[in-house]
């Protein structure tokens, strides 16, 4: 039962770092990177939550994040995609950078 | 200017510092608020009452195609709409300029054999263990991915209506069945008593092809056949 919980904290702790770097980082493949990593934290968290009960384990959960998996994927291709078709039509993949940042 | 230069470096820093508090102050919120979470059976009891009456035996198949399918007739659809995102963004562009290697040819002609019968059994194997519809397409998209990046094109002959056609069929079968069910008298999606078994299991057939080619489809990154 406490190692589902470690398992829930470490979805927790996924999402956060995926966060971190969608809000930080600037360059996109970066940010869609990100947000599988964030989405890898919520899966986590929702199966170990599901495991994290007396008795048998919660099949509900684990069906929501085999569909949040492949809406996942799907989204992912979509925006490499746009990604893509961005850097060949600006030749950018990154945001703009503010003046005087020395990331 | 330097000077300015200077204060914005240690604005940006002061930023990230708050942004990392924040987060972390976050985390531990949120993992004693799980921590402090009731802990009952959940849904489990329920789904195991209601799984001898689904038609299936797998609890997860049951639960993806029958108490939930509401989730997953919408989730063909996002997949059907990404695609079209993909292929409205232009042709698909050349994945491979040179020939393909021997060993990718070999490969392919020994695997994809394997792979179609590999994903036949994950389809049917859905019913009643590990497996069902996504699995199955997602194991047939790799054979497309294989196929790819060995430089293969979708044919002259099934250049629109085909393709488009092996895209929707997932959704159309779905949509088919759920409002066909309604016939007599039945809501939407709610599966006759008797033969709700076969019923899911043609969708997921379906459902599987189209998965297959839409995963395939977007890496190849556009319409095909038009370049």
């Amino acid at each position: 039962m406490s190692s589902a919980l470690l398992y829930a904290a470490a979805g927790v702790a996924l999402f956060l770092i995926g966060l971190h770097a969608l809000v930080w980082q600037r360059h996109l493949v970066r940010k869609i990177i990100a947000v599988n990593v964030m989405g890898s934290g919520a899966s986590l968290l929702l199966v170990a939550l599901g495991h994290a009960g007396p008795g048998a384990t919660d099949p509900v959960p684990q069906a929501m994040v085999i569909t949040g998996i492949v809406v996942a994927v799907s989204a992912t291709g979509l925006a490499l995609s746009l990604t893509l078709r961005l850097a060949r039509a600006s030749g950018q993949v990154e945001l703009p950078r503010p003046r005087g940042d020395d990331r | 200017m330097k000077r300015r230069m200077r204060l914005r470096r240690n604005a940006s820093r002061l930023l990230h510092l708050g942004l990392v508090l924040l987060l972390v102050g976050a985390g531990i919120a949120l993992c004693l608020l799980i921590a402090s979470l009731p802990r009952g059976a959940g849904l489990a009891p329920a789904v195991a009452a209601a799984v001898p009456a689904s038609g299936v035996e797998s609890e997860l198949t049951a639960v993806l195609l029958s108490f939930r399918g509401y989730d997953t007739l919408l989730e063909m659809t996002v997949l059907t709409a990404a695609l079209a995102g993909v292929w409205s963004l232009g042709p698909a562009p050349r994945l491979r300029v040179s020939l393909p290697g021997a060993v990718l040819l070999g490969m392919n002609r020994t695997l994809l054999p394997v792979v179609i019968l590999i994903s036949g059994y994950l389809l049917w194997a859905g019913g009643a263990r590990a497996g069902g519809a996504f699995q199955a397409g997602a194991v047939l998209a790799a054979a497309g991915v294989l196929l790819l990046l060995a430089g293969a094109t979708v044919p002259d002959r099934l250049r629109g209506p085909p393709v488009r056609a092996v895209v929707i069929i997932g959704l159309a079968a779905y949509l088919a069945v759920a409002l066909g069910v309604m016939r007599d008298g039945r809501r939407f999606l709610e599966y006759p008593a008797t033969g709700a078994g076969v019923l899911m299991l043609a969708i997921e057939a379906a459902c599987a092809l189209s998965i297959a080619a839409i995963l395939a489809g977007m890496l190849a990154g556009g319409r095909p056949g038009e370049s």
